[in-house]
């Protein structure tokens, strides 16, 4: 059935596989993607939404490189938010409400309108590995497939196991099976294996709720959208979400059914996030908050079934029955199904590449929970870079690598493979160092081009790109440029509490104080003008805006991060033998012989490993 | 590759000797240097030919630090392969310190262990066998530096620090908070807090960048100028203060060949005894020479003993006038100056020409203090005198004293960044911006205690809120 040998074989079909098969076929590379059911491409498993904040700065990255992820999100959303938009730009995040059934299906039809990808439908139970190369699968069915390079995505099905109170059953997703074959032959191969957990809340009926008692959370009057191709539209119209609360009558309901969650009496060993405790965990260990916030989502434009986030549970379904009706607005609540909590094998990410290529075995790469990681997006970007590196291998071409400065998934890739990670590694935007760097507003001018090289994204979009920041770029010129006279200006600097000028100065200056908008500076004749002799759009003065306001900044970051990549730019060679540096820690010697970084920045990176190390490291280099 | 920043230190052993050589390498590493040394021969620095040697001053205008050669290594062909240039100074602590103080007050940043192999290695100017030989010092340096380190740290320093960052950190994470979990139910500490610990943090790191002139003292002693006539008695109180404290006494030359310092340990503190000439008016015009010269002394002095015979002010109001005028001058020349006015001699005038002379100069001199330097009397009361003056109210109080110039310059620069955290919390400027400069000082503090890294603030984040839906 499969005589030919592919380029790529993905394993797993979730937001890591679906992005990993898009990006390698979008290559050229003859790709399959083989996953256990067909009908769940691109499950949403956990919340109906994409986005938010750090997460929709990633999509957008995903989306400046040619991912499907920012179009599939706009396509099946039901409400968009701008997060964070009273704080700096950097932290402007973008978020979408998903309708889930929509989400899957889009995907599924972007991927099948993909030329040189194939499907099947089977569970992959081991690899065919020669010689230290992977060159190919096994299935259940006991079917041999032939592949140069493999992409494991997995999620959490290998060997999954669901708790829901003290029951316990294998399932990789409720309602799905189990993977099991592959953590064993890795171990055999010499990974290492760790185990994990992760929940996820109830699904109730919309229809038994009373929303009249909670309160509305409507989307943005002026929503935007997440990709940067004219492919998609902002929504015209969009679905509300609500929010209620817990009591604490609710939490002594919720205690009544410790002695039997699995979380609590030890069934459950392994880490779980902590940003992402579940509701248990919440009243056990912040035990004087009196109540905690419940977001009420609807999980499409016309299913009735809703999605109680902030209520991820294992305790026995009765208890999540019992004290979820004592939520105002869940009187009458019927469940569609309870949450549960899942434990699931991973790989330390430590055993990779920046690749996402496993050091063990040449040719396999691995994306999203089976290394550690939780989000959708996470999962997703993951995906698009193992799917571009196996490409390239395949094509011996060089690697494709974000820096830390260049893009979250540099941050996250790096992360991971520099630091390992000991719970679920969400991304947060506190964990790059020049996230001033890394917004969601310039994701293209930071990426498109390099997904144009990779063959990812088209001339158009490149062109757009262009257009669109050389406008930017002049019309911060025109007000470096452009003088105010200060009978002009000392009108509209009095209506915003901010000093009088006493002479005419460039606009830029004035523009650049703290309470002075675009929307002030459009009350200047010269300004307007010029916008409209520019056709210049909401984009293009946002973009200008953020250029002049927080140039300071900007620029800060960017002598920073200039400065690390001094250190980025210096190479350590492969096989570099550690033992030799007797002026090092052990400790360091240690880590670095396992972790085995690229450069000394990363080198400087991986805990352990001090500042003097760092300096040790730097001249025995090379020899 | 040329850095962009410029690097300053002592390449010679730290401690006082002949010679001292300073260094400085980076991109403007002549320029600067070319700003503050005065050739004698009228030439520009920057304007010379590379590996050439020139005489002049090193000078903070308009005061002269020291006279030096100057060593011009252009890149690449230098020791870091950058701009460099070596200032080879008299050995004295005080020189060196003023030198690397002026540079580092003009672009330049202390360099850090090791930095300036480290630019030679990144340059591609040693190669790997000398590498190999240069890493052992490296190591061996590092270790001793942290011996040095953990004594000067016995103070509390480390601990004074370390609290700073934490709490600095706490901040950090709240304001990180607001950012990452926007979205989450969690109360964000108000804005107010977070002003009342700036301050706070304001305030003690200029206590301890200010401790940094009396850690400077404590290493090369306190400077006292004493003005006075040649048969007022100064040898004599010398020998006094020398036997009250029974403590050693050394010459050691001046910068000038002409000025002798006698160092003499009072109280545990070293005083360095500046001689001076008085400074009455004269028109002669070789007195007034010296009179200049005294200015220039008392200049360098912390301390000023004006020292005057009971005998001659006993003669008569001329006397007693002509040393108002000079207390006055002094008053109004250096109000910054702690002055005493001694009035030696008192065992050989009669009571009440003595009280007659007290009761004039008292609404003049707010120290005057009554001694003989021949029996001793009222000595005492002067070294009681002169320790208050000095500013050990922090040594006294066993408070933290910074003597490292590294950590000095570490500290500066986490100063310069709350400054600028003080100012965003005035202009109500948003948090992801705040937390560049607090990330900039933590990094600062970071360079006296160890490492900063995200994960800090994540796991403080985590540790202390509910965070999560």
């Amino acid at each position: 059935m499969f005589e030919n040998e592919y380029d790529v074989i993905v394993v797993g079909g979730g937001h890591a596989g679906s992005e990993a098969a898009a990006a390698a076929a979008n290559m050229g590379s003859s790709t399959l993607l083989i996953t256990m059911n067909l009908q769940n491409i691109a499950q949403m498993s956990c919340n109906p939404a994409m986005g938010g904040i750090a997460k929709g700065q990633i999509v957008r990255e995903i989306d400046a490189l040619g991912g499907y992820s920012g179009i599939v999100s706009d396509t099946s959303a039901i409400q968009f938010k701008m997060l964070n938009k009273s704080k700096g730009p950097a932290m402007w995040s973008p978020r979408v409400q998903s309708d889930r059934m929509r989400f899957a299906e889009d995907w599924r039809l972007m991927l099948e309108g993909t030329p040189n990808l194939d499907f099947y439908q089977d569970m992959v139970s081991g690899l065919l590995v020669e010689k230290d190369q992977v060159v190919g699968v096994k299935t259940s069915l006991g079917l041999e497939i032939k592949a140069k390079t493999v992409v494991l995505t997995n999620g959490t099905f290998l060997n999954g196991l669901i708790h829901i109170g003290d029951k316990n059953f294998g399932g990789g997703r409720a309602g799905e099976r189990a993977a099991t074959g592959i953590t064993e032959q890795l171990v055999q191969l010499g990974f290492e294996s760790g185990r994990m957990k992760t929940g996820t809340p109830p699904r109730v009926d919309g229809r038994s709720l009373d929303y009249s008692k909670m309160e509305v959370q409507p989307g943005d009057e002026v929503p935007e959208k997440f990709s940067f191709s004219d492919v998609t539209k902002p929504l015209t119209q969009q679905r509300d979400c609500h929010m209620s609360y817990t009591s604490p009558l609710v939490h002594d309901l919720l205690r009544e059914g410790f002695d039997r969650s699995p979380m609590f009496n030890g069934r459950i060993q392994s880490t779980g996030p902590r940003y992402c405790p579940s509701i248990e965990d919440k009243i056990n260990r912040f035990a004087t908050k009196e109540r905690h916030q419940l977001f009420v989502e609807p999980e499409g434009w016309n299913t009735v079934e809703v999605y109680v986030n902030g209520f991820s549970t294992s305790l026995p379904e009765d208890v999540q029955f019992k004290a979820l009706r004592s939520v105002v607005g869940f009187e009458k609540v019927k469940f569609f199904r309870p949450g549960y909590a899942i434990e699931y094998d991973y790989f330390p990410p430590t055993q990779l590449k920046h690749t996402l290529e496993t050091k063990l075995v040449k040719g396999l790469f691995f994306a999203g929970q089976i290394n550690g990681t939780t989000g959708y997006e996470e999962a997703a970007s993951q995906g698009l870079m193992a799917g571009i590196n196996a490409t390239l291998q395949v094509q011996e071409k060089d690697e494709f690598i974000l820096k830390r400065n260049e893009a979250y998934i540099g941050v996250l890739v790096d992360d991971l493979i520099t630091k390992g990670t000991e719970e679920p590694y969400r991304m947060f935007t506190s964990r790059a160092e020049y996230r001033t760097l890394l917004r969601q507003d310039n994701a293209d001018l930071r990426l498109t081009p390099k997904g144009y090289e990779l063959g990812l994204v088209g001339e158009k979009r490149l062109q757009r790109m262009e257009e669109k920041h050389s406008k930017a770029t002049n019309f911060v010129e025109f007000f470096k440029n452009t003088s105010v006279t200060s009978e002009a200006i000392n009108p509209i600097l009095e209506a915003n509490d901010s000093a009088a000028v006493n002479q005419s100065g460039k606009l830029f200056k004035i523009f650049a104080r703290p309470n002075i908008s675009m929307d002030d500076m459009r009350k200047i004749d010269s300004v307007e003008a010029y916008i409209k002799e520019e056709d210049l759009d909401k984009e293009i003065l946002e973009q200008t805006e953020i250029q002049v306001k927080y140039s300071g900044y900007i620029d800060k970051e960017k002598n920073n991060a200039d400065k690390l990549n001094r250190l980025e730019d210096l190479k350590i060679p492969v096989d570099f033998d550690y033992s030799q540096l007797k002026s090092m820690s052990i400790e360091a010697r240690q880590k670095l012989e396992k972790i085995q970084p690229r450069t000394i920045s990363q080198a400087s990176r991986v805990s352990g490993v001090s500042p003097s190390d760092v300096s040790v490291l730097l001249v025995y280099m090379g020899r | 590759m040329i850095s962009n920043d410029t690097i300053v230190a002592l390449a010679t052993p730290s401690g006082s000797g002949a010679i001292a050589i300073i260094r400085l390498s980076g991109q403007d590493a002549i320029t600067i240097g070319s700003k503050f040394f005065r050739s004698v021969s009228s030439k520009t620095l920057a304007a010379q030919k590379s590996h050439t040697v020139h005489l002049g001053h090193i000078v903070d205008e308009p005061r002269i630090i020291d006279e030096v050669l100057v060593t011009i290594f252009k890149n690449p062909h230098s020791y870091t392969g950058e701009n460099v240039i070596e200032i080879s100074c008299h050995g004295s602590l005080y020189i060196q310190q003023e030198i690397i103080q002026l540079f580092l007050k003009n672009g330049c940043r202390m360099a850090n262990a090791g930095e300036f192999t480290l630019r030679a290695f990144l340059n591609g100017k040693l190669d790997l066998s000398q590498a190999e030989a240069v890493a052992d010092l490296i190591a061996s340096d590092s270790e001793a530096s942290h011996k040095i380190a953990m004594q000067q740290m016995r103070g509390g320093f480390s601990n004074e620090i370390k609290n700073l960052r934490d709490e600095l950190l706490n901040f950090a994470s709240l304001i990180e908070l607001e950012l990452d979990f926007a979205e989450e139910d969690v109360e964000f500490a108000n804005r107010d807090e977070f002003y009342k610990l700036i301050t706070r943090i304001i305030h003690v790191l200029k206590r301890l960048i200010d401790s940094f002139a009396v850690g400077n003292v404590i290493k090369n002693g306190i400077p006292v100028a004493i003005v006075g006539e040649p048969n007022v008695g100064k040898s004599t109180l010398l020998n006094a203060l020398l036997n009250e404290e029974r403590a050693i006494v050394s010459e050691i030359a001046g910068t000038t060949r002409d000025t002798i310092e006698d160092e003499i340990i009072i109280g545990g503190m070293a005083f360095r005894f500046i001689d001076t000439a008085g400074i009455r008016e004269t028109e002669d015009i070789v007195e007034s020479i010296g009179i200049k010269k005294t200015f220039e002394k008392i200049e360098q002095a912390q301390v000023v003993l004006l020292l005057v015979s009971s005998i001659q002010l006993a003669l008569g109001t001329d006397a007693v006038k002509s040393i108002i005028f000079e207390i006055e001058k002094i008053k109004n020349k250096f109000p910054q100056k702690q002055l005493i006015v001694i009035l030696n001699k008192i065992d050989q005038v009669a009571a009440d020409e003595l009280s007659d002379v007290i009761k004039h100069l008292t609404p003049h001199a707010s120290q005057l203090i009554p001694i003989s330097a021949k029996t001793g009397f009222g000595v005492e009361q002067l070294t009681d005198t002169l320790l208050n003056l000095i500013n050990t109210g922090a040594l006294r109080n066993n408070e933290t004293i910074v003597t490292n110039t590294r950590h000095y310059d570490a500290l500066l620069k986490a100063f310069e960044e709350i400054q600028k955290v003080k100012y965003g919390l005035d202009s109500e400027l948003s948090g992801d911006l705040l937390a560049i400069d607090i990330r900039q000082a933590l990094l600062h503090f970071g360079e006296i205690t160890g490492e900063i890294t995200n994960d800090d603030l994540l796991g403080n984040i985590f540790a202390n809120f509910c965070i999560g839906k």
